[in-house]
């Protein structure tokens, strides 16, 4: 009896100390989460012996906002859109992190030089170069299928219901571009009233047909359902819907709006120690390329390109779905969170009134 | 009268020991008092904590901001003791540069940005920009200020700053109907393109009422047979009736995409019958029509019940009396059975009306542009743009709606006449 005793409470106690060393980290959910998990919680669980709990939701800023404010913070890394953490850095919601904690690439480059322009901040690091593109469903269009941006806004060369992003962002610059505007000239327009109003004269031609979506799992839903013929969404997400699971899904890269994605800590975060370790292990450039292995996305280091190779079934070469590659490049727009971090209340606004009339 | 019989009265009863009656009685009755209190007290405090001070404090948020206040609290000082239309001095910009140069130290200047922001759209880099280079702001202020940036000689800034100064506004609330304050701060109405709630508020009420009138054509028949069948009928029909009930509200919403869908179950069979061609397929969902077949269809339960509960009293024998009497069936109905149905008629509508107007999910997922309610504008400021106080100001409006139709409702009906089963 006693030796069952002892026993127990050894095992409730390891059972303890092992439960105390976890880390909450909040990402988008589908099949991004699952490129995360693989490529980053578990090798680091395996290195550490902390374990790595996923926690989804469809854009972590607003939970992240609502858990510092009240003062009951459970998440200790946040993966956010780069304007999001910028603005969240801005208002305090945000611990800083320092960039010298950042390891070097493999090859040795510092991290400053080793990360693409712009990719490390105040109070965040990024990790991936994803895109707003839109893909369509070949089955629907055998002959002439679309290759512009411009032909997702033609209805009538291409009959059918569109899928976009409930939001302002992104929607307008595409419609813009949509418009004939090049990409060069996109943000110089939006900072003018009559910009704006191109743009949303652009949706308008299209308002009718629109099916909105919110969380990045709808657009490939949306497209298998045959609920819409073309929807704008994550590339990566289309990718794991064509490739992974077989879908007829074509991506267009004209007209896309790429930006950096990455990681940051909630103030006030429960393990701060654990997080910083976290965020320095999965950037390292090893890591970074990893994940490509198992979502389309960008890595953000210079050093990390190179090693990116086969997608995890072992035959697909990832390069052509980059939104980063040359051949994808040539009508690109890289999102600017100047413009969003400011005007993103004032477009939402508008953009939820012309929804509603 | 009164007073005359109290001061001709005998002298005061009084107990055994002396003491006036009146006040040994209330001395017991106070202390079982006191016990009935304790014993309600853990549910007292239960609905003060949970329900009470949460949407107390909510409310609260819809005239109280202190972003700007709180964190700038230099020129804050300067606005209340300079009366408005004051033209803003080297003082008024010293306070500004001091500010700017503390709320950058602090990191609040974001907030600060933001509030400002709300107010008067597109000025919130203005605040973080200047902040990042207020280390260099030197005297005279103004001179330096305007070089950082030529918008801080804006009077309509100035104007905003100044309202936004004080800790307690009505703002919010005008925001919340379409209207806004220009640089004067007389109340105007909001540019065109941003009119929203009114419509919105409109809608909402529209169609919360529309689906109570289409659940009470519906549930009406399913209660009088619920509550005229043979038990053994009535019974597995009542489980039907609950069924939906003990089903996830999402797993309900989502059948219903899977059904009303333009590749989904009801338009392919249509299609497959030949009644619909291909290209005519109805759309049926993300839009109003499906958010009104949806919500009627979880709603339903809550109309059903209060019904059931009020028809299965009513005996048989008094329309069977009327009807005797000669009423035709419709008499029968209008005159006798219908009246004694109102309080469950009354309890049912106003549950489902209720209900219907604070919905927020089944919109959310199948009403598309048009089918959106209030409460998701209220769901949006809460989790996308962040501003807490405008969807806190919404908030109490529907708030109050819902209380002046309850109270409407207690006048025509009468609360007393309400059977919830």
């Amino acid at each position: 009896m006693k030796k069952v005793l002892i026993l127990s409470t050894a095992l409730t106690s390891v059972a303890m100390a092992a439960s105390a060393e976890e880390i909450s980290v909040m990402s988008w959910g589908g099949a991004y989460a699952t490129s995360q998990i693989e490529a980053y919680h578990k090798p680091f669980t395996a290195q550490t012996g902390v374990s790595v709990i996923n926690v989804d939701a469809d854009n972590p800023a607003a939970p992240i906002k609502a858990q510092v404010e009240a003062g009951n913070v459970t998440i200790d890394v946040v993966d956010l859109e780069y304007a999001d953490a910028v603005r969240m850095c801005d208002e305090g919601l945000l611990e800083p992190i320092d960039p010298a904690i950042l390891p070097a690439g493999a090859d040795g480059t510092p991290a400053a030089d080793d990360f693409l322009p712009g990719a490390v901040a105040e109070c965040f690091v990024a990790t991936i170069v994803f895109s707003t593109l839109y893909a369509f469903d070949e089955s629907k269009f055998p002959e002439n299928p679309p290759t512009t941006i411009a032909d997702f806004f033609d209805t009538a060369k291409y009959p059918g219901k569109r899928g976009m992003r409930k939001g302002a962002k992104v929607n307008l610059e595409m419609a813009l571009m949509a418009d004939g505007v090049p990409a060069g000239e996109v943000y110089a327009l939006l900072e003018t009233p009559e910009g704006v109003d191109r743009a949303f004269a652009k949706l308008d031609t299209i308002k009718n047909d629109m099916i909105w979506w919110e969380a990045g799992a709808q657009p490939p839903q949306l497209l298998a359902d045959g609920e819409v013929v073309m929807t704008t969404g994550y590339n990566g997400r289309f990718f794991a819907a064509a490739v992974a699971e077989g879908k007829p899904f074509k991506q267009v890269f004209d007209g896309q709006v790429y930006e950096y994605d990455g990681y940051a800590i909630p103030k006030g975060a429960p393990n701060m120690e654990r997080a910083k370790e976290f965020i320095v292990f999965a950037s390292q450039t090893q890591q970074l390329a990893d994940q490509a292995k198992w979502i389309a996305y960008g890595p953000a280091r210079k050093s990390s390109g190179p090693l990116v190779g086969l997608y995890q079934d072992g035959k697909t070469e990832m390069g052509p779905f980059m939104p980063t590659a040359a051949a994808n490049l040539t009508n690109a727009l890289p999102s600017s969170y100047e413009f969003w971090v400011d005007r993103d209340a004032e477009l939402n606004e508008r953009f939820n009134a012309w929804l509603a009339q | 009268m009164a007073d005359t019989t109290s001061t001709t009265a005998a002298a005061p009863l009084t107990t055994a020991d002396g003491r006036s009656l009146k006040a040994a009685l209330a001395t017991a009755q106070s202390r079982a008092k006191r016990r009935a209190l304790f014993l309600v007290l853990p549910l007292f405090l239960f609905i003060v904590i949970t329900f009470i001070l949460p949407i107390g404090q909510m409310l609260h948020r819809s005239v109280k901001n202190d972003g700007f206040s709180a964190n700038m609290p230099a020129i804050s000082a300067w606005f209340a003791e300079n009366p408005a239309g004051t033209e803003p001095d080297e003082a008024a910009y010293a306070a500004l540069a001091a500010d700017l140069q503390a709320a950058s130290a602090a990191k609040t200047i974001g907030v600060v940005g933001t509030r400002v922001n709300y107010d008067m759209p597109g000025t919130r880099s203005l605040f973080t920009s200047s902040a990042r280079k207020s280390k260099d702001f030197v005297a005279p202020f103004k001179e330096s200020l305007l070089a950082a940036d030529a918008k801080w000689g804006d009077p309509a800034l100035w104007g905003v700053m100044r309202q936004v100064s004080k800790t307690y506004s009505g703002n919010f609330f005008l925001a919340a109907v379409d209207l806004a304050r220009d640089a004067d701060g007389k109340i105007i109405r909001a540019p065109e393109d941003r009119r929203i709630y009114v419509s919105l508020f409109v809608r909402t009420f529209f169609m919360a009422g529309l689906i109570t009138g289409i659940c009470l054509l519906i549930a009406f028949p399913v209660a009088h047979l619920l509550a005229t069948l043979p038990l053994r009928y009535s019974n597995l029909l009542m489980i039907l009736v609950l069924l939906p009930f003990w089903t996830s509200l999402l797993v309900r919403t989502t059948s219903w995409i899977v059904l009303l869908q333009t590749q989904g179950v009801i338009n392919n069979s249509l299609v497959a019958g030949g009644l619909l061609s291909e290209e005519n397929r109805i759309q049926m969902i993300y839009n109003q029509t499906g958010t009104i077949i949806a919500m009627t269809h979880i709603l339903l339960p809550f109309m059903i019940l209060p019904l059931y509960s009020v028809m299965r009293p009513i005996p048989p024998s008094y329309v069977r009396a009327a009807r005797s009497l000669g009423a035709t069936s419709w008499t029968a109905f209008r005159r006798i059975y219908l009246p004694q149905t109102l309080p469950g008629i009354g309890a049912g509508a106003l549950l489902v009306f209720i209900l219907a107007v604070g919905y927020y999910i089944t919109p959310a997922l199948v009403g598309g542009a048009s089918g959106q309610l209030i409460s998701n504008l209220i769901a949006f400021h809460m989790q996308d743009s962040l501003n807490w106080s405008l969807a806190a100001a919404l908030a109490a409006i529907l708030l109050g709606a819902v209380l002046i139709l309850y109270w409407l409702y207690d006048r025509l009906v009468g609360i007393d006449n309400l059977k919830l089963g």
